[in-house]
C-alpha cells in the first residue's frame, strides 16, 4: 500500500473529472423541460431558494426564447446564479420544493436550466446591469468569495467603489479552491468572477490577507464601510492519536490541492478512509476515488438518518464505488515507519438527542480496524478564530456575530457568508452578500 | 364488439373515418397508403383547372411546446393533369372496393365546365362528389373555392348545374369565412345537394418571422393569407357544424364533419353534433396515416361501453343539448371545491380567479406550501379554477342549486327577480 500520484492515464483523469451535471445539449431538450413548468403563483421553488430567485419566470422566459431576460431574473436575485446552478444541493432547494414532487412526477430540473440561461449570458459576455454613476463611497471587501462577490457587485450597481482584498491568487472563494473538481472547473470559477466584475467599480487585491497583510482598524479608517466574507476555513480536528502521521489530511486542502495542482500531480492512498458524512466528505471520498485510490470507506459516527449530505450526494459517493460504515468513530490513527497504516474505530449506537436535535452518538466498547494508508479528515471546518479575536470582531466560538443579519460590533464594519453562519452553501453566502449590501447602502444613506 | 360502419347516402365505408380533400389524397401512392392503413375513404384532392403551385406552401402556429396546434395551406387544387387523376382513382376504385371514394370538384364557373368534370370523374369510378365551394386562397380570385360559397345565389346555381347531371351523391363543403354557414348551406340543400360537409379552412396569418418581418409561409419575401386548420379550429368547425344541424331546411341532409378531428374523440364529438362522417387531414399530415388505428379502436371501445351497436345510436345526441342563453336554468348553480389529498399547491387556480375572476379563493400562507381553499359564498362557478388545474378532479364543482325549480332569463325578468347577485 503506497500514497502516490499519476495512478491514471490522462483519458481517464479527462472522464473521471468531467461534468457530473451535464448541460442541456440542444435547446429543444431545455425547451421540453421548461415547457413542463407549471409557473406556480407564489412557487414553492422560489421561497425554497436562499437568494429566492424568481424560478418560474426565468423558466417561463426561457420557453418564450427570452434568454437574456432569463439570465437577467436569475442575476438579479443571485448574482452567482452561473456557479450556484452547478453546485447547489437543489434536491433539498429549488427542486425538492417542485410540486411535480407531490404528483410523484420527477421535478422540474431547475438547476440545469437555470444553466442554460447564465452560461448563455456568460459566453456572450452579455452586459445585463447598469452601474449608476460613482458617488463619492469606497467600500472594502474582505474575501472574494461568493459573500463578497455577491455584495460587491450589488455595491458596485449603485455606483459605490469597491475594492475587495482577498488572501488567495484568485476569486471565487470556495467555489474556486473549496468544490468538487466535476461540479465546476476552475476555468469556470475564473470566468464567473470576471463576468461579476466586468460591471465595474469593483477592484480586486489578490494574496491580501486579513491580520497579515491588512487590518479591520485600517480598512475603517481609508474606507467608509467595511463587508468582511472572510469565509471559515480550518480543517476540525479530531483530537485521536496519530493524527500526525504521513498521510492524514484534511479534505479542504485535499480538495484545495486537486483545484489547484492538477489532477495527475495529487497523490493519493491504495486504500483512503474519509472521517465525516457532510458535502465536503462527499467530495473528499468521490475525488479520492476518481484519482485512483482502490478502496475509499466514509466513516460516519452516527447513522443515515442524521447525516449531513444530501441522499443525492450519497448515491454519487455509492455509485463511485465508496464504502460507508455508519456509527464508527475514529478512536486512533496507527502507523509504521511514521506513516499510516489503519484507522482504528470505535462502534458506536445512538443514545439521546444532543443540542443540534439528533440523537448523540455514544461508544459501545467495540472497535474495529481499517487496514488503509490515508486518512482524510472532513469533519467541519473551524472558524479563524485567533485572527477575529485578534481584530477585535465580535464573535462566539470564533463565528463574528451580527445584528439585522450583517451588523458587527464594529462601526461600519458588516459581515456576512461562512465567516458569520460557520459554512453553508454558495446560495447562502450569496444572500449574506445582498444582505450586507442592503446594510452599507442603508449606512451609507445612499 | 360494435359496428362501426357506416353508410352515407348509399356510400358503404368500414368505418366513418374518411380523408379529407388534400394533400393527402392528392395521389394514388397516398391514397393506397392511406386504405391499407385502414381508412375508411377519402375525398380526392380537388380536381377542376389547372393550376401551379407556389414554394412554401404551409406554415404553423406551436404552443406550449407542442407542434402544429393549428396549420395553414396555400396550396391550390390538385396541380396534376386530370387524366392522370382520373386513372389512378379507378384503379384505387378497383383495388379497395370497399371504401368511400369522394372526389372533390372545383370546375370553371360555367356549367359546361361542371357538367363536363362530372362526367368523367363518374366515368373514372367515383363513388360520390364533394363540391369545394370552401378554398379561401388562389381560387377565390377566379371566382371559385370561397367565393362561390360566400354567396348562396351562386352557390345555389351551381349547385343546380351539378345535379342536373351528377347520378351519384353530392356533397357540398362550406366555407366557414362567412357570418353564418346556414345561408349557403340552405341554398345547396335547396337546390338539390344530397349532404353537406364543413368546415373548409380558416383564413389566416400565422404567424411572422421577427427577424425578417415577413409572415409565414414565406414565398420569395412575401406571404398570403393561408386556410387555417388543426386542432386550432376545432371549436369552431363544432359551432358552425351545430347551427347546421339545427336549422330546419339544412338539417334535413347528412353531413360530413371537418375541423381538426385528431382522435376518436374529436371525431365522437362532431358526430354526436350531428356528423354521418369525419374528414381528417392535419392530424394525418402531422403523424401519418397510422393514427386510423386508434380512432377505430377507440370509438369501437366507446360504443361498446356506451352499449351503442351503431353509429346511428348516437349521431345528432348532443344537437339538442346546445341550446339559446334565454333558455338556461338561472337557478342552477354550483361552487368549486378544492381536494386537498390531490392539490400540489402550485396556486393557478388562486391567482387566476385572484387577478381575472371573482377572488373565491383562500389563500393560508406556507413555507413552501400554501393552501388554497374556496371562499363558496364568493364563487360564481364559473370554472376557471378547474379548467386551468394541473391535476385531474382536483378541483370539482359540486351543485348547489339556488332554488329546485327551472327558471329561465325570460321568466326571471317578468317576475322581477333581483340582478347583479355578485
Amino acid at each position: 500500500m503506497a500514497i502516490k500520484n499519476n495512478r491514471l492515464t490522462a483519458e481517464q483523469y479527462e472522464q473521471n473529472f468531467s461534468d457530473i451535471h451535464p448541460p442541456f445539449e440542444t435547446k429543444e431538450a431545455a425547451m421540453v423541460e421548461a415547457n413542463r413548468c407549471l409557473f406556480c403563483y407564489d412557487a414553492p421553488c422560489t421561497k425554497s431558494c436562499p437568494t429566492s430567485i424568481n424560478v418560474p419566470k426565468f423558466i417561463k422566459q426561457i420557453t418564450t426564447e427570452n434568454i437574456k431576460g432569463s439570465a437577467h431574473t436569475i442575476f438579479s436575485s443571485n448574482i452567482m446564479g452561473a456557479g450556484c446552478s452547478k453546485v447547489c444541493p437543489v434536491e433539498k432547494l429549488c427542486e425538492g420544493a417542485c410540486v411535480y414532487n407531490l404528483m410523484d412526477e420527477a421535478p422540474i430540473p431547475i438547476a440545469k436550466l437555470q444553466r442554460y440561461s447564465t452560461e448563455q449570458a456568460m459566453a456572450h459576455n452579455w452586459q445585463l446591469f447598469d452601474r449608476k454613476p460613482s458617488v463619492g463611497k469606497k467600500v472594502a471587501i474582505v474575501g472574494a468569495g461568493p459573500a463578497g462577490l455577491s455584495c460587491a457587485h450589488v455595491l458596485a450597481r449603485e455606483g459605490v467603489d469597491v475594492t475587495i482584498f482577498e488572501k488567495e491568487a484568485k476569486g471565487g472563494g470556495l467555489m474556486t479552491y473549496g468544490i468538487a473538481a466535476y461540479k465546476v472547473t476552475p476555468e469556470f470559477c475564473e470566468d464567473e468572477v470576471n463576468y461579476i466584475t466586468s460591471i465595474g467599480g469593483i477592484d480586486i487585491k489578490y494574496n491580501q490577507e486579513l491580520g497579515k497583510n491588512i487590518t479591520v482598524e485600517q480598512l475603517q479608517k481609508s474606507y467608509d464601510a467595511v463587508f468582511l466574507a472572510f469565509g471559515v476555513g480550518l480543517a476540525r480536528q479530531l483530537e485521536i492519536p496519530g493524527e500526525n502521521l504521513e498521510g492524514v489530511v484534511d479534505a479542504i486542502g485535499f480538495i484545495y490541492d486537486l483545484r489547484t495542482k492538477g489532477f495527475p500531480s495529487l497523490p493519493v492512498g491504495d486504500s483512503v478512509a474519509v472521517i465525516g458524512m457532510g458535502m465536503t466528505a462527499i467530495d473528499a471520498a468521490t475525488q479520492a476515488k476518481r484519482l485512483g485510490a482502490k478502496n475509499v470507506t466514509m466513516v460516519y459516527r452516527r447513522t443515515k438518518d442524521e447525516m449531513p449530505c444530501t441522499q443525492h450526494e450519497l448515491d454519487i459517493a455509492m455509485l463511485d464505488g465508496c464504502n460507508v460504515m455508519w456509527l464508527a468513530a475514529p478512536k486512533e490513527v496507527k502507523g509504521e515507519n511514521g506513516k499510516v497504516t489503519q484507522l482504528v474505530c470505535d462502534v458506536m449506537k445512538l443514545g439521546e438527542p444532543d443540542a443540534s436535535g439528533r440523537r448523540s452518538p455514544v461508544a459501545t466498547g467495540e472497535t474495529f480496524e481499517l487496514n488503509v494508508d490515508m486518512v482524510i479528515k472532513a469533519a467541519g471546518q473551524m472558524p479563524f478564530e485567533t485572527m477575529v479575536q485578534q481584530q477585535q470582531i465580535g464573535h462566539k466560538n470564533g463565528k463574528v456575530t451580527v445584528a439585522d443579519k450583517s451588523v458587527t460590533n464594529l462601526n461600519g464594519v458588516f459581515a456576512g457568508g461562512d465567516c458569520v453562519n460557520g459554512g453553508k452553501e454558495v446560495v447562502d453566502a450569496v444572500q449574506a452578500g445582498k444582505d450586507g449590501a442592503a446594510a452599507i447602502i442603508k449606512f451609507l444613506a445612499i | 364488439m360494435a359496428d362501426i360502419s357506416v353508410n352515407f347516402l348509399g356510400i358503404k365505408s368500414p368505418n366513418p373515418f374518411w380523408l379529407a380533400s388534400a394533400p393527402p389524397t392528392d395521389k394514388k401512392i397516398n391514397v393506397v397508403r392511406a386504405f391499407e392503413a385502414g381508412w375508411g375513404g377519402v375525398v380526392w384532392k380537388t380536381l377542376g383547372s389547372q393550376v401551379k403551385n407556389v414554394s412554401s406552401r404551409y406554415s404553423a402556429v406551436d404552443y406550449g411546446g407542442h407542434r402544429v396546434m393549428g396549420l395553414n395551406n396555400i396550396e391550390l387544387i390538385s396541380d396534376r393533369p386530370l387524366d392522370i387523376n382520373l386513372k389512378e382513382i379507378t384503379e384505387v376504385v378497383k383495388m379497395f372496393p370497399d371504401r368511400a371514394m369522394i372526389v372533390s370538384l372545383m370546375a370553371d364557373n360555367d356549367r359546361e365546365s361542371w357538367h363536363e368534370l362530372i362526367k368523367k370523374c363518374e366515368d373514372a369510378g367515383a363513388m360520390g362528389f364533394e363540391l369545394n365551394f370552401g378554398c379561401p386562397h388562389g381560387m377565390t380570385e377566379r371566382g371559385m373555392g370561397a367565393a362561390v360559397g360566400q354567396d348562396p345565389e351562386i352557390a345555389r346555381m351551381v349547385v343546380e348545374w351539378v345535379m342536373e347531371k351528377a347520378t351519384i351523391p353530392v356533397i357540398t363543403k362550406l366555407t366557414p369565412n362567412v357570418h353564418s354557414v346556414v345561408p349557403t348551406g340552405a341554398a345547396c340543400v335547396e337546390a338539390g345537394t344530397n349532404a353537406l360537409s364543413l368546415i373548409n379552412t380558416i383564413q389566416s396569418v400565422t404567424g411572422i418571422d421577427l427577424d425578417t418581418f415577413v409572415p409565414n409561409p414565406y414565398v420569395g419575401g412575401k406571404s398570403v393569407f393561408g386556410g387555417y386548420c388543426g386542432p386550432a379550429v376545432k371549436p369552431i368547425a363544432l359551432k358552425m357544424l351545430t347551427t347546421i344541424s339545427q336549422n330546419e331546411i339544412t338539417r334535413k341532409v347528412p353531413i360530413s364533419g371537418i375541423g381538426g378531428i385528431s382522435t376518436w374523440k374529436d371525431a365522437v364529438e362532431f358526430m354526436l353534433l350531428g356528423a354521418t362522417t369525419v374528414q381528417v387531414c392535419t392530424a394525418a399530415m402531422k403523424h401519418g396515416f397510422r393514427i386510423v388505428e386508434d380512432m377505430c379502436e377507440g370509438l369501437n371501445n366507446w360504443m361498446d361501453e356506451k352499449g351503442f351497436k351503431t353509429v346511428n345510436d348516437f349521431i345528432g345526441k348532443s344537437v339538442e343539448k346546445i341550446t339559446h342563453w334565454e333558455d338556461l336554468d338561472i337557478n342552477y348553480h354550483h361552487v368549486a371545491n378544492i381536494n386537498q389529498d390531490k392539490c400540489i399547491h402550485c396556486g393557478l387556480c388562486y391567482i387566476a380567479c385572484e387577478d381575472t375572476s371573482h377572488q373565491a379563493i383562500n389563500i393560508a400562507k406556507g413555507n413552501p406550501y400554501n393552501n388554497y381553499t374556496i371562499k363558496e359564498e364568493e364563487c360564481v362557478g364559473c370554472n376557471l379554477c378547474k379548467l386551468v388545474c394541473p391535476v385531474d378532479n382536483c378541483i370539482t364543482m359540486e351543485e348547489k342549486r339556488v332554488a329546485p325549480e327551472y327558471i329561465n332569463w325570460i321568466e326571471w325578468q317578468r317576475r322581477g327577480l333581483p340582478l347583479n347577485d355578485h
